[in-house]
């Protein structure tokens, strides 16, 4: 098995109507770029979508991590449509539930406390990224 | 001109894996916030598939203009395939050299620069927006 292979999937909720589709993906912009680098890989949700051969292949045969932004778990749901179990599917508002002293605002752009609680967010979950990529070993 | 009480459906793409993507994200909520907060609706795409019949039926409930961010044009073919074919279909690279624009280098924490860049492909959205509702 290839290097590549073994990064984890990043999949963050699309939304551009809420605060926390803006959280998740800021967060998986922090987990991917800063915290866990070179082992996890972003793709967009809307490929998995129009069903986009190359995003299903990466999907499917690489550990993934979701983070969803709402209940209606757009994320999750996109990778389940492709018979494919999450193996870490993330609801972004807990987040905000144990660090009730960052509360998150706006959705083009978040303010500061959305930012760090971002930065928060993405140190946390890299233990779950840890422990899929320890699994794949 | 009596628009009614129509609204236009904007559809993006989300395009976390690029700039453009963040472009077309930044400059529909643009459109949605400050141009046309009145005449414009918007729907996640994927939606289409976690949602229910309602998220489905968008498309045929609305003109829609979906905006891409790259060439793959997920939200144009996505919705085609879900909901119904949109009124317009709209590509960032194709705005940004129409208008003599740059790609922005970064896919998040747009600058000054990159939000001009927001600023003037919102504007092209907002006169779709526009020209659907003129059409009645």
């Amino acid at each position: 098995m290839n290097k590549k292979q073994k990064k984890v999937v990043v999949l963050a909720c699309s939304g551009i109507g809420k605060t926390y589709g803006a959280l998740a993906r800021e967060a998986a912009y922090e987990l991917v770029e800063r915290v866990r680098p070179g082992v996890t890989s972003l793709t967009c949700l809307p490929l998995l979508v129009v069903n986009d051969a190359e995003a299903r292949h990466l999907v499917t045969e690489n550990p993934v991590l979701t983070i969803d932004g709402c209940p209606r778990e757009c994320a999750r749901k996109s990778v389940e449509a492709l018979g494919k179990v999450v193996d870490s599917p993330i609801q972004v508002i807990g987040f905000y539930t144990a660090h009730k002293n960052l509360k998150p605002e706006g959705v083009a752009k978040l303010n500061e406390a959305g930012r760090k609680l971002a930065m928060v967010a993405a140190d946390e979950l890299a233990a779950a990224v840890d422990e899929l990529t320890q699994e794949k070993k | 001109m009596d628009t009614g009480n129509k609204k236009v459906g904007l559809i993006s793409c989300s395009g976390e894996e690029i700039p453009e993507g963040t472009v077309c994200r930044l400059a529909c909520r643009r459109v949605l916030d400050e141009l046309k907060p009145h005449k414009t609706v918007t729907i996640c795409l994927p939606l289409f598939i976690a949602g229910g019949e309602e998220e489905r039926a968008f498309a045929a409930s609305h003109p829609t203009i979906t905006v891409d961010g790259c060439r793959k044009l997920c939200a144009a073919r996505g919705t085609e395939m879900l909901s119904g074919k949109p009124s317009r279909s709209l590509l960032i690279p194709e705005i940004l050299r129409r208008r003599g624009l740059a790609t922005p280098s970064k896919r998040r924490d747009f600058g000054p620069k990159e939000d001009a860049v927001v600023r003037e492909v919102a504007k092209e959205i907002a006169a779709v927006v526009d020209e659907i509702l003129e059409e009645g």
